[in-house]
This record gives structure tokens, C-alpha cells and sequence, in this order.
């Protein structure tokens, strides 16, 4: 059978969170948990930054963008962080691209 | 015991009914398998599900037997839900359809996990002992998706269904699965009894993992593979629920809480019933979860480990198995002095040709004793 492939990190992509992973408060231990069915993820306050703005209608670019202006930080960096963290987090299935 | 206390846990594990649909001979529920009339109600477990929230459970699994065999498994799920715990239905799939699967949704189920017995219709007919099982299992994935449910492929693997890995990531393509489970085949209570009959030889584990390991680099980012060893074949053994009452834990049909699954294997363990006390009281003070939590419990091989903190010298239930003293080092494990001849045992099954002969039932393994 043909394979689909990889999904690769753009300027133009558009993440989102997948429908088996879920974004929770966690109020016992006062952190933001991510769920997904065998796994729960602590994201750093960078990953959890990133993630809480894959809505899947912003583009990376934006994002990156959004958060350059954030932190103060040079866009074109940021924006290799942000690429860099979504592949990652894509081939491992946390986020779509 | 710990030493700072347990800290909060993540996972439990609910086993709401043992009745099934199928008769897997690696079963991992215990032989002397609960009748309907021991399971607790609804009341129960709503309560119980509750609770778990309060203690700071973040995920439930819905297990059985077959889950879907309960009516009041939608309510539930919506008790979860309402709760924001993440509950993931693991199902043999037979009799979910697509009026269930909405309602599950509908309640605010996360996650299904459906096993397949083989990859080949006739391999799971074979192996749960239930004929059109293949394909009411691919109709309930179908249903899944139509209620636009994630699905994890949860692939079962013994020496009877080995060679087939390559077609079960296939199917979890074609299914358009987002988890495959190539899961081998863990050997406690049916599995151990069946072990003579399940025990795949070295050489096909081998050429499994290179399939695994190739399909897994092929599909980064479309399936996820995860992969459960045959651990008397690895250099060291698994980290049991990632470790005694370190995190997770079980309850079975009528709620006996215990750290894993066939904890009660082990002779003396004293085991409270989440239905008769409070749960936050069970997972701090239960002297079964207390009994191997930590690492005092260890001997010196293993308190001396560097791998201590990693695998916690593996599995207490396989340790009390295979050398009867449930603080040894499991033998899976490389260090172990027993490890040669858990290697030899595993060989020896492997080249045996015996046949499953102890399918899982309600007094199956009486009426298999007769025919040894």
C-alpha cells in the first residue's frame, strides 16, 4: 500500500494538537498537563507557550512572531526554535501539522 | 516502604468486568476469573472515578474483560469527562458499533484501543476462538473513526501471530490509526500457563524488532509504534508499572485495588477494596502498595543497581514466578544468577510444538489440569 509522508514543519503550517492529546490544568499539582493515551507530558513553560497557540489556524510564522514579540527575542531564532519544536513534537505524534 | 511517602498517581488501570467475548490463552486477567454477580455496580464506580479525580488521576483506562459489556459504561465515561480525566476505552472491539461509539463520544470518551488478535482474519479467529471476530473488529475501528475518535491497534504478539508484525502496521494504516501496540506477550496467570504453546523463538523476536525499528523511522509523524519486549530474551527487565505503587495502579471487577495485575500471584500481599475504603486512603497506606514501593524493600543487588531508579529491579510478580521469592531480582533481568536458565526456559518453550491448550474460561485451566 502506498505510505503517507512525513509531515514536514513549515513557516505555513497551521499545528494543532491532535484529537488523542488534550491540553489539562492539573489543579493538584498546580501544573498544565498534556494528555494523550499512554503518556502525560509536562510541558516547560517555552514548549507550553508554543502549544497554547497551535489553534490550528495560526501559522508558525505567526507564532513565531507572537512570541518574538513576547520574550523579546530575535524572530528569525525564534522562528528556528518553533520549526525545530514542532517537527520534533509532529514525528512524535503530540502535534499536527 | 518509601521513605517520603507516595506522590500522587497518574494512571489506574479499571478492570470493570471480567466476562469477555473472546478466550485468549495470555488473558491478563487472573484464572479464578470474577462472575458477573462479584462486580460492583455503578454507584461504585462513579464514586470510586471521583475520587480518583480528587487524588490527582490524570487517565483512566477502561478494561476488562470486554468494558463494553457493562450498560453503564457511557455514564461512566461521563463521569471522567466531567472531571477532566482522560479515559481511554481498551476494547476487543466485538459488539462496538456505531450507536455505542457515538454515545461514548457523545459522553466524552478521549481515546479507543482496540486489539487484534492476528492481522489475518483467520489468525484471530484462531486465537480468541470466536468466528467473524476479524471482522466486527474492523467494523468497530471503522466506528471509531466515524465518531471521530483517535485509535490505537493494540497487537497482541506471541510465537502464533510473530511473523505477522508487518501486516498489523498495515492494518493500523488502513484503519487510520494514530498508535500501533506491537505489545509481546507478558507471561503471568493464562499466559504462563499457556507459555509452552506462545513462546516465540529468539530469532523471530530479532526480526521483529528490525521491522519495528524500520517502520517506526518510515513513519514519524503518521503512526505511532510502541513497542512491549518479550523480556526473556532483553538484558534487562521491563519497569513494571513503572514501578510498584510508584504511579499507577489496578482495580479489578470488584474493586480489589492492587499495584498491577497479578499482584495477588503473590502469596500474603493484603489488599483493601476501593468499594469499602476511601481511595486516597488506599494509595498512601494499602500494605500491599507499601510492601515493594521504593527500593527497601530490595536486596543488595539490586539497592546497589545503577539501573535502581530505572527498572526497580523489574517485575515482583515475575521474580515470585520464576524463582518463588517475590524481593528477588526478576531474572529477566541480566544480573540476575537466574537469568541463564530463564533464557534456557524460553528456548526450550520456543522449540516445544505444543498447542494452546488452556483457552481462557471460567474453570478452563480444571478442565485442562485433566488433560496434562
Amino acid at each position: 500500500m502506498t505510505r503517507p509522508q512525513r509531515p514536514i514543519a513549515g513557516a505555513q503550517s497551521r499545528p494543532a494538537l491532535p484529537r488523542h492529546v488534550r491540553m489539562h490544568f492539573d489543579e493538584r499539582r498546580g501544573a498544565w498537563a498534556l494528555l494523550s493515551p499512554e503518556k502525560v507530558l509536562w510541558p516547560d513553560e517555552i514548549s507550553l507557550a508554543i502549544l497554547r497557540r497551535c489553534d490550528g489556524r495560526s501559522e508558525a510564522g505567526a507564532i513565531a512572531r507572537s512570541l518574538a514579540l513576547d520574550y523579546e527575542a530575535d524572530e528569525d531564532e525564534v522562528l528556528a526554535d518553533v520549526l525545530a519544536f514542532l517537527q520534533d513534537w509532529s514525528d512524535r505524534m503530540v502535534v499536527r501539522l | 516502604m518509601s521513605e517520603a511517602g507516595p506522590g500522587l498517581p497518574i494512571g489506574i488501570l479499571a478492570e470493570l468486568t471480567h466476562r469477555c467475548t473472546l478466550q485468549c490463552a495470555y488473558c491478563s486477567n487472573p484464572l479464578e476469573l470474577l462472575k458477573a454477580d462479584k462486580e460492583l455496580g455503578t454507584a461504585e464506580w462513579r464514586s470510586i472515578f471521583e475520587q480518583a479525580a480528587d487524588l490527582g488521576i490524570l487517565q483512566v483506562h477502561l478494561s476488562g474483560g470486554e468494558p463494553i459489556l457493562r450498560p453503564d459504561l457511557a455514564d461512566l465515561v461521563g463521569v471522567l469527562a466531567s472531571r477532566g480525566v482522560y479515559s481511554n476505552l481498551i476494547t476487543a472491539g466485538v459488539g462496538l458499533d456505531e450507536a455505542l461509539t457515538a454515545r461514548l463520544a457523545a459522553a466524552g470518551l478521549d481515546h479507543v484501543q482496540i486489539s487484534f488478535q492476528g492481522a489475518r482474519p483467520q489468525t484471530t479467529e484462531a486465537i480468541g476462538r470466536l468466528r467473524g471476530s476479524h471482522e466486527k473488529k474492523l467494523a468497530a475501528a471503522r466506528a471509531v473513526r466515524a465518531a471521530g475518535l483517535p485509535l490505537t491497534v493494540n497487537a497482541p504478539i506471541h510465537r502464533r501471530n510473530i511473523e505477522e508484525v508487518e501486516l498489523f502496521i498495515d492494518l493500523a494504516l488502513e484503519l487510520g490509526a494514530e498508535r500501533l501496540e506491537i505489545a509481546n506477550v507478558q507471561y503471568y496467570g493464562w499466559a504462563l500457563l499457556n507459555r509452552p504453546a506462545l513462546m516465540p523463538p529468539r530469532e523471530a523476536v530479532e526480526r521483529q524488532i528490525g521491522i519495528v525499528e524500520a517502520a517506526r523511522a518510515a513513519l514519524r509523524g503518521i503512526l505511532a509504534i510502541d513497542f512491549v519486549a518479550p523480556d526473556y530474551y532483553a538484558s534487562f527487565p521491563k519497569a513494571c508499572m513503572g514501578g510498584w505503587a510508584r504511579d499507577a495502579f489496578m482495580i479489578t471487577p470488584d474493586g480489589t485495588a492492587m499495584p498491577c495485575h497479578a499482584a495477588a500471584s503473590i502469596p500474603g500481599l493484603r489488599f483493601d477494596n476501593a468499594a469499602r475504603l476511601p481511595l486516597a486512603e488506599i494509595w498512601n497506606r494499602s500494605p500491599a502498595f507499601e510492601a515493594y514501593r521504593g527500593t527497601a524493600w530490595m536486596n543488595e543487588r539490586c539497592r546497589g543497581c545503577e539501573r535502581r531508579d530505572i527498572d526497580f529491579g523489574g517485575c515482583r510478580c515475575q521474580a515470585m514466578a520464576l524463582t518463588g521469592d517475590p524481593t528477588e531480582t526478576d531474572p529477566a533481568c541480566s544480573l540476575s544468577p537466574l537469568h541463564a536458565r530463564v533464557l534456557a526456559l524460553a528456548e526450550s518453550d520456543a522449540a516445544s510444538a505444543e498447542a494452546i491448550v488452556h483457552p481462557r474460561r471460567i474453570g478452563g485451566t480444571r478442565a485442562a489440569a485433566l488433560t496434562r
